[in-house]
């Protein structure tokens, strides 16, 4: 089980912002900057951080939505970074992406079915009835039996997330790319989703990449949690051992933030000074040193490097 | 300690759109204490926002219009004052800070510019007094350089700052009662832990009344004393913010906190969910509104609208408790 499905390494996306005539002075963006991370089959790998962090870049770099500057995409054993349109077909029957809004993810003029049905012609599947019966499975695993003839507009955003899922999952994939899939739904909503990832990742074996800035979600979803922060990724650790024990400063802050619900709701937390400084500009050595209340010296100077402390967690941080 | 500051009695807003009649909001009623802050949860489409917006009587009419109901600020309904009266006592008794900080600044005018419009207005003021208020408020909201600020526009800073310009400038005249709609929500989290430990060490100086609405149950139970849980267009629960989150009595609110996955919570517990969506304004004409999707709705709810009903604390609407 332990074998990896997804293996990245070094992972680098930079846009560019200026530049002038001749192509000269560019700056660029540093989107992600240097990000290193596996998941293994059957696991999910929650990837956490702040607006800005990068953390949907990765997400569409790692589909080759986006073109990876440097790096090294590994899935299932296969180098995909430099596929082309042709080979890259073949990889997306494995590997699929849930989009955070489902309003602008469907096409309005079409029927949610049709939807799905275009997905599985894509893939190859010639036979109508054939198409007709997956579609209706489908339809049913994400508990909308039966309603592959609306049109969007006539489900509501919950709803019209399952249709997205049953999308995803048209062409069996193994790896699901969650793009913050519950943000944009109602609290009520957002745990029937979750539930249904959750029954869809245990009855299928699916494994998933649960981007989120929701630490509650992330908390719930993942057996491993990444923290990024500024286009790096800070941390690394099991679920339960990185909110016992965060390592990094910025995790402790950012998981400081969320308290428990009822008992001692008021207790305190890390305040953090100041905001993200800009990824056009990131500082030099550790990124998060300007906001740090342990800088010292060496943190402006050197980058630190990614560090093992305990079971499968890694930190990178000067203090440790 | 004890003077009550606003007593919202009965409120009920309809929106008339073509020639539907859709009540947003239908017989709320809540009161706050000096000093206090009242939360007020649910879910979008709700009717928290439009609260907030009748109190400080800023709904477009048409389509809205308040059709019943009282708010009395300071033992005076505000429902009938005139449009003069009403520009007197908004950003100087009552503030409103909104959830969208890109958006509800000036961008043509520069920082100091727009929080010294506020000052002159209310204080009588001159323009270098104001000014330099402007510096002190700023400095207050903990905003870095404030000589500079001043100086610059808003697409100059980032979204946590421009909330703190937001706050600096509800809280210019030291208003009694601070609206505070969703404050947070368009901010990251580490931001979001700042600008609340502010309004909230804020609060405490100037000693105002606050209005927090937000549909994160977090962020509610850090900030508040009371808690009203809303669900179409009504108040479902009202109670101390420690019931609230530890006895939830009726059926929405215990769903609606089981709903999140809490940091403490086994991976193994499947999360509970509340079955179907929102009902539309207005969807559900008969009957208990949470019916459609209560686990325990019971005969009498299809049929007949439960009172709010008190249980110890709580202010509870639903049959099962009377």
């Amino acid at each position: 089980m332990a074998a990896k499905i997804l293996e990245v390494s070094n992972l680098k996306k930079y846009f560019p912002v200026k530049s002038n005539l001749l192509g000269k002075g560019m700056e660029f963006v540093k989107a992600v900057d240097g990000v290193d991370f596996h998941i293994n089959h059957g696991e999910v790998l929650g990837l956490v951080g702040e607006s800005g962090c990068g953390k949907s870049t990765t997400g569409r770099t790692v589909l080759r939505l986006l073109d990876p500057m440097d790096g090294q995409i590994v899935f299932e054993g296969q180098d995909i970074t430099h596929f082309d349109k042709k080979q890259l077909r073949a990889v997306y029957k494995h590997m699929q992406l849930v989009f955070q809004d489902p309003f602008a993810s469907l096409n309005p003029r079409k029927k949610v079915g049709s939807a799905i049905d275009e997905v599985l012609i894509v893939h190859g599947m010639k036979d109508k009835m054939q198409r007709r019966e997956k579609i209706q499975d489908l339809f049913e695993m994400v508990g909308l039996r039966g309603e592959e003839d609306k049109y969007p507009h006539e489900f509501s955003g919950g709803q019209r997330q399952r249709v997205v899922i049953a999308r995803a999952l048209a062409v069996n994939p193994k790896l699901l790319i969650c793009d913050e899939p519950v943000s944009a739904l109602d609290v009520s909503i957002q745990a029937q989703i979750i539930n249904l990832l959750t029954g869809l990742k245990n009855r299928l074996g699916l494994s998933y990449l649960f981007i989120s800035h929701d630490l509650r979600v992330v908390k719930y979803m993942s057996d491993r949690v990444a923290v990024m922060y500024l286009g790096k990724i800070v941390e690394t650790a099991p679920t339960e051992e990185l909110f016992r024990n965060p390592a990094h400063p910025y995790s402790k802050a950012l998981l400081s933030s969320v308290s428990a619900l009822g008992a001692n709701m008021k207790k305190k937390k890390v305040i953090l000074e100041g905001e993200v400084p800009s990824p056009v500009n990131p500082p030099s050595g550790c990124r998060f040193r300007t906001r740090c209340q342990y800088a010292t010296e060496i943190c402006s100077e050197a980058t630190p490097e990614i560090k093992c402390i305990g079971n499968e967690h890694y930190v990178s941080c000067h203090l440790y | 300690m004890n003077e009550e500051i606003l007593k919202v009695d009965n409120l009920g807003v309809n929106f008339y759109i073509g020639d539907r009649i859709v009540p947003a909001v239908d017989g709320v009623s809540f009161s706050l204490l000096k000093g206090e802050t009242l939360g007020i949860v649910g879910e979008s489409g709700c009717g928290k926002s439009v609260t907030a917006l009748s109190i400080m009587r800023l709904l477009q009419t048409p389509p809205a219009r308040i059709v019943r109901g009282e708010i009395l600020f300071k033992g005076e309904n505000l429902l009938s004052k005139s449009a003069e009266e009403m520009r007197k006592i908004r950003g100087k008794e009552i503030s409103m800070i909104f959830q969208e900080p890109m958006t509800s600044l000036n961008p043509v005018f520069t920082i100091g510019q727009q929080i010294s419009e506020v000052i002159m207005q209310h204080q009588n003021l001159s323009k270098k007094e104001a000014l330099s208020k402007t510096i002190d408020m700023l400095r207050l909201v903990k905003i870095p350089l404030p000589e500079r600020i001043i100086k610059q526009y808003p697409h100059q800073l980032s979204g946590g700052m421009r909330q703190r310009v937001m706050i600096a400038i509800a809280l210019a005249c030291g208003p009694e009662l601070l609206i505070a709609d969703e404050p947070t929500t368009a901010l990251d989290v580490t931001v979001q832990a700042q600008i609340l430990d502010l309004i909230n060490e804020l609060k405490e100086k100037l000693n105002s009344a606050v209005i927090m609405i937000s549909h994160d149950l977090g962020v509610v139970a850090e900030v508040s004393n009371k808690v009203a849980v809303m669900y179409s267009g009504r108040i479902v629960e009202y109670a101390d913010v420690q019931s609230i989150f530890n006895e939830p009595k009726h059926p929405y609110t215990k769903g609606l906190i089981e709903a999140i996955p809490d940091i403490e919570m086994d991976r193994q517990q499947r999360l509970r969910e509340i079955r179907g969506a929102v009902p539309f304004p207005g969807e559900i004409k008969e009957g208990c509104r949470f019916k459609t999707r209560c686990d325990c709705a019971r005969k009498n709810c299809i049929t007949e609208e439960p009172p709010l009903i008190q249980v110890g604390t709580n202010h509870v609407r639903c049959w099962n408790y009377a």
